[in-house]
């Protein structure tokens, strides 16, 4: 009972990056947004938890793109402070960009090695060693979910 | 520091991990060495389909499995071993009793009780039984601290009222439900008792006869047998008037071709092959808790429980759910101000330490506590001292990491919930 558990303090600031705690603490784009052309919750059926995603759409090009966003949650820092990147990235962003960006974030937790060198993740990066917590895996993708189904073709 | 016991050699997985703070045992169990001895044993010497050969294989198995049956009878003291059905575990046979019993029994305008601390298990079973037949679903609610107001189920009992479902200890919370009330006041309105021993069955002495209910259901998993195996323990005259849940071999007496005769207690609520080699194990692991003694086993985890409730009270943002440590059984459940259980379950796992995060299946009891999540350290009788140590400093981890170390140091005053520093 003396022995120490293989992981310490360090692989647990690795998991918790301060982007991370600072996204958690202070989330981008919390709350909902009046006049939504579509808002869709999702929820982890396996502990309860649900993100709410609110955009205003731009649809007068080929490609429907996000005007703005904002989201709501009541669920832990993994899947806050997803959400509230995804609001920085998704801003101003194309279905079809955004459906890419989100098989790039998912390639990352599942711990995919080029993922971990892709720049267009920007901050997503810091979630690169939840590949090691795969239980937390959809926390992170929670909110994302909820983006893909706001934006699929009407 | 201490002199609590621990019985960590007994369990080839605590002694493989020695790392390891196994505080999940209210979801499952770890499985002491005797009881896989026991299943390992049984499958090398005395396999067959049991009821069925005419050769001397398959009589030893009936044996076996006949055995079982009468050793965890005699384990929760009841008499007559023939009332104890074999089930894969409490939720089936909740759903045995709601379906067989429910269907035939629960009329349009007649009412169910369940109490706020029901696991999904023993809810949502009524709730549907309720729906479907055209009677009203009550909900029992509870006292500040967690425990069945048993007012409220006075008032919530009247004549037309057909059962009343009832956890003997939460899952999520660990209170003890007084069920000599309970059946006092079912009793006075001819109503049933339905109890969920999922979270008593492995942690207290249960005397059946002595208990008066109609039915106990537990789980083998969570007492150190297996999964798929557990138990109904039901009144005979209820038993034999009910219809059977499942159809198919074992079950039947004669097969005709446009009727069918029931085998009976306890093959008419067990069709097809039974799982003996679970029984045989559930007895193993029956016997197990036996030679510790059920009035030890409690008496180990109180002192834990209480152990962990005063140090985790003394930690600053944390806060406690559930009544004081003689009206529960080893289960803790916590939040920490500013630190999402979820996030917490998984720095504790960082330092080896399992606990259960989430809403537990008891949805509508977090929902009136208002919170979405908890975390829950549970304890059965291979914790010890060094794991209620774990959990603390797993606990002053977390909050190191979400808020710095000021709000760790000793001493210092609780302070509001906050997400920033």
């Amino acid at each position: 009972m003396t022995a120490t558990h293989p992981a310490g303090s360090a692989a647990l600031e690795a998991l918790y990056q301060e982007q991370i705690l600072a996204h958690y603490r202070h989330p981008h784009g919390k709350g909902t947004l009046a006049a939504a052309d579509a808002t869709v919750t999702t929820r982890n059926p396996l502990c309860g938890e649900e993100a709410t995603v609110t955009v205003t759409l731009d649809r007068t090009g080929p490609d429907v793109r996000v005007r703005d966003i904002r989201f709501t949650s009541d669920g832990c820092s993994i899947s806050q402070a997803s959400a509230s990147m995804m609001t920085d990235l998704a801003r101003g962003r194309t279905a079809t960009e955004i459906a890419a960006l989100t098989d790039r974030f998912a390639d990352l937790l599942r711990g995919d090695a080029a993922a971990t060198h892709d720049e267009t993740l920007g901050p997503l990066q810091a979630f690169a060693t939840l590949s090691r917590v795969p239980a937390r895996i959809p926390c992170a993708l929670l909110a994302w979910k909820a983006l893909a189904d706001a934006l699929r073709p009407q | 520091m201490t002199t609590v016991m621990t019985r960590r050699a007994d369990f080839p997985l605590l002694v493989r991990q020695p790392g390891l703070h196994y505080l999940d045992s209210a979801a499952t169990a770890q499985k002491p060495a005797v009881v896989l001895d026991a299943e390992r044993e049984f499958y090398e010497t005395s396999y067959a389909n049991p009821h069925r050969g005419a050769y001397a294989l398959s009589a030893r198995a009936t044996e076996c499995y006949h055995d079982a049956r009468t050793g965890v009878a005699r384990f929760f003291g009841l008499r007559d071993a023939a009332c104890l059905i074999f089930t894969r575990g409490t939720t089936e046979s909740l759903n045995l009793v709601a379906t067989a019993w429910g269907m035939h029994n629960v009329r349009p305008g007649d009412e169910i009780v369940v109490t706020r601390l029901e696991h999904h298990a023993n809810f949502v079973p009524w709730q549907q039984l309720a729906l479907a037949r055209g009677a009203a679903f009550r909900i029992v609610e509870l006292t500040p601290d967690g425990r069945v107001d048993i007012d409220l189920l006075r008032h919530a009992v009247t004549p037309r009222t057909k059962v009343v479902a009832v956890a003997h200890v939460s899952n999520a919370l660990g209170t003890i439900t007084p069920l000599g009330e309970v059946a006092a006041i079912a009793r006075s309105v001819g109503a049933l008792v339905v109890v969920d021993g999922a979270q008593s069955a492995p942690h207290m002495a249960v005397d059946i006869e002595a208990l008066d209910v109609d039915f106990y259901a537990f789980s083998g998993h969570k007492m150190g047998a297996p999964t798929g195996i557990g138990g109904l323990i039901g009144r005979r005259e209820i038993l034999e008037a009910m219809p059977p849940y499942q159809m198919g071999g074992d079950m039947i007496e004669v097969v005709g071709d446009e009727r069918t005769s029931w085998n009976v207690l306890p093959h008419k609520f067990e069709a097809g092959t039974p799982n003996v080699g679970g029984a045989v194990a559930l007895a193993a692991a029956v016997r197990y808790l036996t030679s510790i003694g059920m009035t030890e086993v409690r008496r180990h985890e109180q002192t834990l429980t209480a152990m962990a409730i005063e140090r985790l009270g003394a930690l600053p943002g944390v806060r406690l759910y559930g009544p004081d440590a003689t009206r529960r059984s080893g289960v803790v459940s916590f939040t920490v101000d500013g630190i999402h259980a979820h996030d917490l379950a998984t720095i504790l796992d960082q330092e080896g330490v399992c606990v259960r995060a989430g809403h537990h299946c008891a949805q509508p009891l977090l929902r009136r506590l208002g919170v979405s999540a908890t975390a829950r350290a549970s304890f059965f009788v291979y914790n010890d001292a060094a794991d209620v140590d774990a959990l603390v400093s797993g606990v002053r981890s977390a909050q190191t990491l979400f808020h710095g170390p000021r709000v760790v140091s000793p001493g210092t005053p609780a302070r509001p919930a906050t997400a920033s520093r």
